[in-house]
């Protein structure tokens, strides 16, 4: 038996996310005594690097077909890769790649799904896990009854450490079969941490009252090398970009640091930020729901107060 | 176009969540439920404005208990043509292939999903319904336009987006951008009561996951305020205390 973790590399290395779920396969590996495999589909210039996160052993399939993603052929591809070394579990990350695959990945292998997982599996009888329910208001443990599972991990749930060496890559050959979907164009912003992936987070609300004053979130967040975030109506209005609204119906995130600025803390806000390690609240309103989730805060107008904890941040990176 | 739309009922955003028998089960008592944002805001009202746009008839699936002919009614309400009910519950592969099984029958051109169910956040159904009906899946679509049988499809990515082609059959699911929210209107929930709602026995499947346990985050403690004119000392306590920058 082996852990199989598909590292993800659409952008032609891999990224955080696939970092992170080697580094949870080579923990399963460790406590469960077996081999954790990553798999590259495609270019991956950095693939010898998920050894230092702990594969025992990268494998490499390339392919004309693979250049486009598509869910179903990449599927039969670690579905093959599976049946080769034998896997009983079965590692993607939790990010749009990682869903698009998951639940056709674990119909094809016969598999139990858990998508999301948080931490690594309890002991015990059968294989059980935690996720975030309820778009993180509570969390369940579920429990997979079939032989294979497939579980996918959250962003930043755990903190990565290189243990390891850079691994040389074998190639591999499987059945690739011709894609449907046909890729025209993938943007990616570079120079900017998505906000999934981002471990620091500044975020602002309708209490910043006009677009043209977010000039100083700007300053903060360059300052902290921080990635900027929204209130859902910020973004609604077109005050900022539709990708920056982060809660209920917007992106889940777990940074380390959340900054919260001039955002009162609705439910539906709350739902997509309170996985955050530590939440720093800032807001003119002593009674704002948003410090009831607050590890600090500061009572303050933030037009007065964003600026000198921009200037405390320099001081601080400059010592 | 035969367009279905999956509808789930899922807790209102609101609701305060609790649990009981030990933790065991989701305790509702005093709890609204609501259609699942993304089905009912995203995935239905786009496949209506595609009827809308070329003709068709949008159908809408939910697989759970009579109890969930609320929730079905009002998507009936803001525009679907009429429901089928497949009345069980289980796991989402339970879900999928009750939804796969369905629609194996009926030559949908394109199956609607949200892009996750708001109580266990799985994103887990809509691809397996694809993998069980073999067909192209595009995740998190935040733009789909139709050119005769050819769509194109703007999706979410990390940190960006992705366009892309996909001919009909597919299944699709809908995060925001895709549509605009609907409010059903007077006329809409008249009409919904006459609209077919069907309900139909399920096929037996087997889980393959089971929650054994919930539990709630511990209580945050009390926040701690510092002085707006002293940010040097809210830097040192993320630097020091909570270790953080
Ligand atoms: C189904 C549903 C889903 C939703 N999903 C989301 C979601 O995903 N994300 C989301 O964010 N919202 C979501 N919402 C909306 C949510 O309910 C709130 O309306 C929204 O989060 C409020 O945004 P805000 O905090 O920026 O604005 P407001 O509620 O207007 O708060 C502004 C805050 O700024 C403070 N303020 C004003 N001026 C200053 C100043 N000079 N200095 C300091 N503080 C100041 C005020 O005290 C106030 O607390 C959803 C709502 C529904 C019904
Ligand atoms: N019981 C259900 N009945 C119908 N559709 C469902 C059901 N559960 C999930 N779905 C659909 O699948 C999407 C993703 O759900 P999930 O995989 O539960 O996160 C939802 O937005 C719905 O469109």
């Amino acid at each position: 038996m082996a852990i199989l973790v598909y590292a993800e590399s659409l952008t032609g290395d891999c990224k955080k996310p696939a970092f992170e779920a080697v580094y949870y396969g080579s923990k399963l590996a460790e406590k469960s005594g077996t081999e954790c495999i990553a798999l590259v589909l495609g270019e991956a210039n950095n693939a010898p690097e998920l050894g230092e996160y702990g594969a025992d052993k990268v494998l490499q399939v390339t392919h004309e077909h693979l250049k486009d993603f598509d869910s179903s052929v990449y599927t039969s591809v670690i579905a093959q890769v599976v049946e080769q070394v034998n896997a009983n579990r079965v590692i993607l990350s939790h990010t749009s790649t990682g869903k698009s695959l998951a639940g056709r990945l674990s119909v094809r292998l016969k598999a139990g799904l858990v998508s999301g997982v948080n931490a690594l599996p309890a002991e015990g009888d059968g294989l059980i896990v935690k996720k975030p329910v309820f778009s993180g208001k509570a969390y369940g443990h579920y429990k997979i009854t079939s032989d294979i599972a497939v579980l996918s991990l959250m962003g930043n749930a755990l903190r990565t450490e290189k243990s390891g060496s850079l691994a040389t890559v074998e190639s591999l050959s499987t059945d690739v079969p011709a894609p449907k979907v046909k890729v025209k164009s993938l943007e990616v912003k570079t120079g900017e941490v998505p906000l999934p992936e981002a471990e620091l987070v500044v975020s602002a609300g309708r209490g910043m009252k006009d677009p043209s004053n977010w000039n100083i979130i700007e300053e903060l967040a360059d300052v902290l090398g921080a990635t900027t975030a929204c209130s859902r109506p910020v973004s609604d209005t077109g005050w900022r970009p539709h990708h920056e609204h982060v809660g209920q119906t917007g992106i889940a995130i777990r940074p380390n640091l959340y900054i919260a600025i001039g955002i009162s803390g609705a439910i539906q806000h709350l739902a997509g930020v309170n996985n955050s390690k530590v939440i720093v609240v800032i807001n003119k309103d002593p009674e704002a729901p948003f410090f009831k989730a607050a590890d600090y805060g500061v009572v303050a107008d933030l037009f007065d107060v964003v600026p000198k904890l921009t200037e405390s941040f320099k001081k601080f990176k400059a010592s | 176009m035969k367009y279905l739309v999956c509808v789930n009922k899922t807790p209102d955003t609101t609701a305060k969540i609790s649990f009981k028998n030990d933790g065991k089960e989701f305790d509702d008592s005093g709890v609204q439920y609501i259609m699942n944002p993304y089905d009912e805001w995203y995935a239905l009202v786009r496949a209506l404005e595609l009827k809308e746009a070329n003709g068709g008839e949008v159908v809408l699936i939910n697989v759970g208990g009579p109890e969930n002919d609320t929730v079905i009614r009002k998507g009936l309400a803001i525009g679907g043509d009429k429901a089928v009910r497949i009345n069980g519950s289980g796991d989402s592969f339970y879900v999928a292939s009750q939804i796969a099984n369905y629609a194996k029958d009926n030559n949908f051109d394109i199956i609607f999903a949200g892009k996750e169910s708001i109580d266990y956040n799985g994103s887990e159904v809509p691809a397996m319904v694809a993998e069980l009906l073999d067909l192209p899946f595009i995740s998190y679509g935040i733009k789909l336009e139709m050119e005769g049988e050819t769509a194109t499809v703007t999706r979410d990515v990390e940190g960006g987006v992705e366009i892309a082609e996909v001919n009909t059959p597919f299944v699709i699911s809908a995060a925001k951008g895709m549509a605009e929210q609907r409010i059903p209107n007077m006329r809409g929930i008249m009409m919904a009561k006459k609209k077919p709602l069907d309900v139909v026995e399920p096929t037996s499947v087997e889980a393959r996951v089971e929650i054994s346990s919930f539990e709630l985050p511990p209580p945050k403690a009390e926040v701690k305020l510092v002085d707006p004119e002293n940010m040097d000392e809210l830097v040192r306590l993320l630097h020091e205390e909570a270790k953080v920058i």
